[in-house]
């Protein structure tokens, strides 16, 4: 097994991840360092977002090791020997990282605000002034300073997934998840969300993991793309050279793809 | 005459008390329901327990209520109130259909839900408390309801353990005096006094619930 590179904030090791006989990640090693902001592409079916979903602790790794930061994280040491994580030993690590989802989950049973202070207040134990402080200020930077005592059902789903943005930035993660985030949106309200995304990724030395289709965005944002197909990396590089100049058949052939969809 | 109506008026106080009893246990009851069909419908998501636990409540459902009770008292001891088996053994017997209630409910809530939940780290206190209970206990009401009148309807099955309720009241009353049409009468006039406002409460509750 090769040394995994110390300076490395997230280091997948040989990830195997199978759903019954489908093998949708294959052996897969990459690592990302600290601040950097990296963005996986490609088609789909291709092990994107099971990625994200393995680092969120959503998915367990069939086989292989995921670290944080040095440490293991799929899995932990007991006895000697490496065994699946379990919750305890989860919890305190798995606050670092925060994702926003495609159909932005927010919980429709809350407000704006209690959407943002529930997990800093019960998580982190903020009090609730403090909680509301990062509230507004959040609700603030995404443009909603308005909206903090709507119910979600109440915004654009531009608007919702700002606040989705909001609610994971509230637990001041160190790594934030991005699946697709602009998807589900109606084309108008696209720019919106990624004008937010822009403004974290300018403003703030988080770690990021992007999927998306908005190769502009990309381009704007990433220090490094993978192109991954049936579960291995295809293709790395700048977003220069992956955009510019991809080497790859399989790259072009899916930049194409996605440039013929209107994106 | 066929209807006496001064016998009636005679008989309504102690009717009346009757009733009391019964919306008494009927409502004892279904907080038991209520309280114990969620832990069951919580627990149920837990492995292996989970399972033996669905086993015992599909044998509840299925058995007559008539014969729980019956059963139950017989093996009660006997410093335990006859209202108290018949409120206990009602309480246990509906769980096992508002736990699938629940169920159904918590089963409707988005899968996003519970990973939004988990990938803020909240602990499963707050999971369960504050994202999906409130979600799945919003669209359950109006079933939850349904089973508020259906218990009504079973509270003279209580009458099995000589719980001193509306019907067996009836019986006593109306047999001594030979004038059962009129005290069963008013014990079927009594009950719909009880069921129609809870139906058009719930039905209310109903509507408001699904607005949201
Ligand atoms: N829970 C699951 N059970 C079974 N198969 C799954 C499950 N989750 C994902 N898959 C399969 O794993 C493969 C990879 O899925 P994944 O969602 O990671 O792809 P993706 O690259 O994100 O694709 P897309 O661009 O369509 O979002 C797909 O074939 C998918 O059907
Ligand atoms: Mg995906």
């Amino acid at each position: 097994m090769p040394p995994s590179d110390a300076s490395a904030l997230i280091n997948f090791d040989q990830v195997v991840k199978r759903f019954g006989d489908l093998t949708v990640l294959d052996h897969l090693d990459f690592s990302v360092a600290p601040g950097e902001r990296v963005t996986l592409i490609g088609p789909s079916g291709s092990g994107k977002t099971t990625i994200l979903r393995l680092l969120m602790t959503l998915e367990k790794v069939t086989e292989g090791l995921i670290e944080v930061d040095g440490e293991p994280f799929s899995h932990m040491p007991r006895g000697g020997r490496m065994v699946p994580a379990n919750e305890a030993y989860l919890r305190p690590r798995r606050k670092r990282i925060g994702m926003v989802f495609q159909q932005f989950n927010l919980f429709p049973n809350m407000t704006v605000r209690k959407n943002l202070t529930e997990a800093p207040v019960h998580v982190l134990g903020l009090s609730r002034g403090e909680a509301n402080a990062r509230a507004e200020e959040l609700l603030d930077l995404v443009g909603l300073s308005d909206k903090v005592d709507a119910h979600p059902t109440q915004l654009s789903g531009g608007q919702q997934q700002r606040v989705a943005i909001a609610r994971a930035l509230a637990m001041r993660p160190e790594i934030l998840l991005l699946d697709e985030v602009t998807s589900a949106l109606d084309p108008e309200l696209v720019a919106g969300v990624l004008d937010v995304l822009r403004t974290v990724a300018e403003t703030t030395d988080i770690t990021m993991l992007c999927v998306t289709h908005e190769m502009g965005f990309a381009r704007d944002v990433s220090h490094r793309v993978l192109m991954f197909d049936k579960g291995r990396i295809a293709e790395e590089g700048t977003p220069d050279e992956i955009f510019g100049d991809p080497r790859e058949d399989r790259t072009k052939e899916f930049l194409r793809s996605v440039l013929d969809n209107g994106h | 005459m066929f209807w006496d109506f001064e016998w009636t008026f005679q008989i309504l106080p102690d009717l009346m008390r009757g009733l009391a009893v019964t919306v008494q246990a009927t409502l004892l009851g279904y907080l038991i329901a209520l309280v114990l069909g969620l832990a069951i419908a919580m627990v149920r998501r837990v492995p292996v327990v989970g399972t033996a636990v669905h086993a015992v409540m599909e044998f509840v459902r299925t058995t007559p209520l008539l014969v729980q009770l019956v059963f139950v008292f017989a093996l009660a001891p006997s410093t335990v109130s006859a209202l108290t088996v018949g409120i206990a053994v009602l309480g246990v017997h509906y769980s096992a259909y508002t736990a699938e209630v629940y169920r159904s409910g918590i089963e409707g809530v988005a899968r996003g839900q519970w990973e939004a939940a988990r990938a803020l780290s909240l602990p499963a206190s707050r999971t369960w408390g504050a994202v999906v209970l409130p979600q799945a206990i919003r669209k359950v009401i109006p079933a939850l309801g349904n089973y508020l009148i259906a218990m009504f309807k079973d509270t003279p099955l209580l009458l099995a353990i000589t719980v001193v309720e509306l019907l067996a009241m009836a019986r006593q009353v109306g047999s001594a005096d030979f004038r059962v049409v009129e005290a069963f009468t008013v014990v079927g006039f009594l009950f719909l006094l009880v069921s129609i406002p809870s139906a058009i409460i719930i039905r209310r509750l109903e509507r408001r619930y699904a607005a949201v």
